[in-house]
């Protein structure tokens, strides 16, 4: 039996006796009883993960002229970015004199299906890093260039348009190494948090397809990132939506680069695994 | 320069209706915007486009500061003659950005 919060969901080969521990009954015989008791009365609350056939991408919930900007390369103000991110790809860098090009070679087959595999584990660092930190890495270690910050015109291009390449392949992560990783960002999304005290679950998976004021809740799969944001009116990251929600739960925002955030990441991918890449996407 | 996307279709049939889509890069600062010490971001917006068609104006609009950025415009004209379809911007600061496209008419 599971005393996870994390529902019925879960299918990560041994899981299971990973982040256990710290739910460990704590103090005497009455607390844990009065514990089990919570924990059941949570788990019962709490719907189960989005079945894989029930998974939607936020694009099913878009309205018909949204859909349409986002499926005409010339309507889609995200082209912008992927044809900034394709200049830059050429252009040379740092004290290393060399240029994506120089290693990588064509972007249209180097980097087909790489978006659709990140954040992926990075064995030097220990730890999972997303599309935008694995740039960031290459730039400072093999260009020898300062990184591009967070949220920057150039990091969104490259990243848009390293992305763009994956464009219509399923996601499909390997978690083998990062198991600890993904379990860390599930119980981040399962916890409930600020001021209001939501927890992105309660959304995302017990209350998608209803009306939040006047905007549809998505399943929250990032199928599409960086993508172009009508609210924004420009391209922005997965981290800057995650720092938005966070906002709107009256929550701490995780720092650009966090580990929590990373980890959140790498679990909503794994979550939407399966769906296909639809970068530069376009959302409300 | 601005990256701009111009799609006009490469061929048509004379007498046929085209749509011309026009989208461009450009932040739109309306001039309300201020930064934490108050600080006004000053207005810097495209406001005037023209389409013309083998140098007839078949297409023009004024911008203000409530259109967001990176605007798009789509709009139709009649396809009469092969020639150029010639997309001009202007800004703020008085600089302007023309977008040439092709048309072959049957």
């Amino acid at each position: 039996m599971s005393f996870d919060r994390g529902g019925t969901g879960r299918i990560i080969p041994g899981a299971g006796k990973l982040l256990r521990a710290h739910h460990g009954i704590r103090g005497g015989a009455v607390a844990a009883v009065l514990w089990l008791a919570a924990a059941l009365a949570a788990a019962a609350a709490m719907a189960a993960e989005i079945a894989p056939g029930e998974r939607r991408s936020g694009y099913e919930l878009l309205s018909r002229e949204t859909k349409a900007m986002q499926d005409d390369d010339t309507a889609n103000p995200g082209t912008l970015w992927v044809l900034d991110g394709e200049a830059l790809w050429g252009q040379k860098a740092g004290s290393a004199e060399r240029s994506c090009a120089d290693c990588h070679g064509d972007a249209t087959t180097s980097m087909k299906g790489v978006a659709a595999r990140y954040p992926a584990f990075d064995a030097a660092r220990r730890r999972p890093v997303d599309l935008e930190q694995r740039i960031n890495v290459c730039r400072t270690e093999r260009q020898k260039a300062p990184p591009l910050a967070p949220e920057s015109k150039e990091l969104l291009a490259l990243t848009a348009y390293v992305a763009r390449q994956s464009r219509g392949m399923p996601i499909s992560i390997a978690i083998d190494r990062m198991v600890e990783f993904v379990e860390a960002g599930r119980s981040l999304f399962h916890r409930r948090q600020g001021q209001l005290n939501l927890s992105c679950s309660q959304c995302h998976d017990d209350n998608w397809g209803k009306l939040l004021a006047g905007s549809v809740v998505p399943q929250g799969h990032p199928t599409g990132y960086p993508l172009y944001r009508l609210e924004w009116q420009t391209l922005g990251s997965l981290q800057r939506r995650l720092r938005n929600c966070m906002i709107g739960m009256r929550a701490e925002p995780y720092e650009y680069g966090a580990p929590e955030n990373v980890a959140l990441e790498l679990y909503m991918m794994w979550r939407a695994r399966g769906l296909a890449v639809e970068t530069p996407a376009v959302r409300p | 320069m601005a990256r701009a996307l111009v799609n006009v279709p490469a061929k048509a049939k004379r007498g046929a209706v085209i749509e011309i889509k026009a989208l461009i890069s450009h932040p739109m600062e309306t001039g309300y915007r201020h930064d934490e010490s108050g600080h006004v971001y000053p207005r810097d917006i495209i406001n005037r486009f023209v389409c013309t068609y083998n140098g007839v104006v078949v297409f023009q609009a004024d911008l203000f500061p409530a259109v967001a950025a990176n605007p798009f415009l789509s709009f139709f004209t009649v396809a009469t003659e092969s020639g150029v379809l010639a997309l001009s911007w202007t800004g703020d600061d008085g600089r302007t950005q023309v977008e040439t496209a092709n048309i072959t008419v049957e």
